[in-house]
């Protein structure tokens, strides 16, 4: 009745909420890694799309040439592209951190247009195919709808991690110290713990989430070098709106807002690229802050 | 307010005691030099390339405006430089007008959407400026890609030049070479005006300490919307000469990676002169020249200098020149 209502099947509404809910968990993924970084490092990761499009390029690489399969690439690909973001925080971001942070934006920028170019050069620019891996094929048949299981395996993995991410930064010691060193670096560093190491770490940690999020997305968008640069854009808007003061803000605001990318697909398709920068245009004029920011 | 521009380098200092008299010297002769080596160039290097160089030159000083002046990074420039250049064309051909009405209707339309973005972008400061910028924009771009009247991915092509008031031809690119040269110039020199006016004092006042330019009574968001439109509005009048100069406007003006060039202009020329963006505008337009056959190594290229400008070089050519002549340029 509802749906004769809104003219709308009932498949179509929920298959578009369910890849809203997909790229929801893309956006809270990407957002909390840019949010515990510029929490630390003060500068805004512009590689961060760069680093998702080669966790999914890493994925590809292990199975072509190495023919390590899905499993590995969930563990072995964050892993090594984590410890790149550690060489290049090392080598060339820690060198910025007593200016001004736009120059970490600059710097970044410059990093995302070296790696996309370099695989861009390498691979062209065409799609890379990745298979569902074996285990996770087919799905349920949920009666209202038909659920594939490797969307419902990632909308898990990434609620795991969002969650195993808040709960290790808000309840544990570890997560307290670096709540602490965001406060006041040079404090914490005179209570004898090494805060340039945390630093280090924490933009590790971050780059690792975004590659996480690009193993995830490798089977369902093919793989190409420009897959990282939009999503990015749209993740900076997600950031605008949520506030960078908050993980939990950042992991809520991710979901909601693929939930509402989704729900806009079904209801008036052609604003479905645009609707998360209007909302950002709203936010903007209501809340500056954000909706869980804590300063302007 | 003399005392907050003492808080900033010795370069500014210089250029307030002297501004006073209007046109320092040097100033005045390098201005001469840039126009005498701007009304020789044509008879020796192919127009097109000059007219690009030109196009980017005021599309790099009008952003340097708001970033070197302002202290604003937006991320998200080529929006305002696209749109016009979409208008532009759009008026050119379909409503056929004189190109100096076209050009007039690109700049009118990067203004308005300047107040648009600008007045919710300054909501927000610093990085967070940079991002909102930078999502506007690429919400412009997702608008030209569907937008009925921007030919998507073929953009708007075969755009006339028309006759200049209905009277001077513009096909031949030797004529048109030098009403871009007057038009170009003259957007530089209105820029130089801004820089150096009481408005111009106060944005740089706002760039070194923004509390304390409130403090001292200044509405600092009116001075920062006011910098972002004139900054919006001239990058416009750049997009929309650009696009009579290639009788084309496309997705490429739109998109981020057009913002991430002048960026790149403005800080290898370097950024808070009033003559590094030219130098900047020469430099990258004269590489993606040579490079055009490399394909994606004109990205990595780019990426590199922004890494090693970054890095080493962050006061831009002239900023280093300005150094080595302990005169600021």
């Amino acid at each position: 009745m509802l749906f004769d209502l809104l003219g709308v099947t009932p498949q179509a509404l929920f298959s578009q909420l369910l890849l809203g809910l997909i790229n929801g968990s893309f956006y809270a993924m990407l957002s909390l890694g840019l949010a515990i970084i510029f929490g630390l490092l003060n500068i805004i990761n512009f590689t961060h799309g760069a680093q998702y499009m080669l966790g999914a390029f890493g994925s590809w690489m292990l199975l072509h040439y190495t023919g390590l399969n899905y499993w590995y690439a969930l563990f072995l690909v964050p892993i090594a592209v984590g410890f790149t973001g550690v060489i290049l925080e090392r080598l060339l971001i820690s060198r910025l951190y007593h200016l001004d942070h736009l120059y970490g934006l600059l710097l970044t920028f410059g990093l995302a247009l070296i790696i996309q170019g370099l695989l861009r050069n390498e691979y062209g620019i065409s799609g890379k195919p990745y298979a569902i891996p074996e285990q996770l094929r087919g799905g349920q048949n949920l009666g209202f709808m038909f659920l594939p299981n490797y969307r419902a395996w990632v909308i898990a993995v990434s609620i795991v991690v969002c969650f195993g991410t808040w709960y290790m930064i808000e309840r544990t010691r570890l997560g307290a110290y670096l709540r602490a060193a965001t406060e006041n670096p040079t404090l914490v560093n005179a209570f004898g713990i090494n805060v340039p190491l945390m630093i280090t770490a924490t933009y590790g940690f971050g780059v690792a989430l975004a590659a996480l999020a690009g193993v995830l997305a490798a089977p369902i968008y093919s793989v190409h070098p420009n897959m990282g640069a939009d999503l990015i854009i749209v993740v900076f808007a997600v950031v605008v709106i949520g506030g960078m003061g908050s993980i939990l803000g950042a992991i809520l605001t991710g979901f909601g807002l693929g939930l509402v990318e989704g729900l806009t697909r079904v209801f008036y398709p052609e604003a479905s690229a645009v609707v998360i920068f209007v909302i950002m245009a709203i936010v903007l004029l209501v809340k500056p802050a954000g909706l869980f920011g804590r300063t302007v | 307010m003399t005392d907050i521009e003492k808080t900033a380098d010795g370069v500014a200092d210089l250029q307030i005691t002297q501004s006073a008299h209007g046109m320092p010297h040097h100033h005045r002769m390098i201005f001469l030099a840039l126009l005498v080596v701007a009304l020789i160039a044509p008879f020796t290097l192919y127009p097109v390339f000059l007219m690009k160089v030109l196009c980017f030159a005021l599309f790099a000083c009008a952003f340097n405006l708001l970033l070197g002046f302002g202290g604003l990074l937006s991320f998200g420039h080529a929006a305002y430089f696209g749109a016009a250049s979409y208008v532009s064309a759009h008026a050119a051909k379909v409503w056929g007008l004189t190109p100096e009405l076209a050009i007039l209707t690109g700049t009118l339309a990067a203004a308005v959407l300047g107040v648009v973005f600008g007045s919710l972008a300054i909501r927000r400061q610093g990085i967070y400026f940079a991002m909102v910028t930078l999502a506007f924009a690429q919400m412009i771009y997702f608008f030209s890609l569907q937008a009925p009247f921007t030919g998507g991915e073929d953009g708007i092509q075969a755009v006339p030049r028309g006759r200049l008031f209905g009277l001077i031809d513009l096909r031949s690119d030797f004529t048109l070479y030098f009403v871009v040269l007057a038009i170009t110039f003259a957007g530089i020199l209105f820029i130089y005006r801004i820089i150096h006016s009481p408005f111009g004092q106060v944005l740089k006042a706002i760039r070194e300490n923004e509390p304390r330019a409130v403090s001292l009574g200044y509405r600092t968001t009116q001075y920062k919307l006011a910098v972002f439109v004139l900054s919006a509005t001239l990058s416009g009048l750049a997009g929309a000469t650009k696009a009579l100069v290639f009788q084309i406007a496309t997705l490429t003006d739109v998109h981020w990676s057009m913002s991430g060039e002048v960026v790149l202009m403005t800080l290898i020329g370097g950024m808070g002169t009033v003559f590094g963006p030219i130098a900047g505008a020469v430099v990258i337009v004269t590489a993606q020249n040579y490079l055009a056959g490399f394909g994606a190594w004109v990205t990595i290229i780019q990426g590199a200098i922004f890494v090693t400008c970054v890095l080493l070089f962050r006061q831009g050519i002239v900023g280093v020149l300005a150094r080595l002549l302990r005169k600021p340029l």
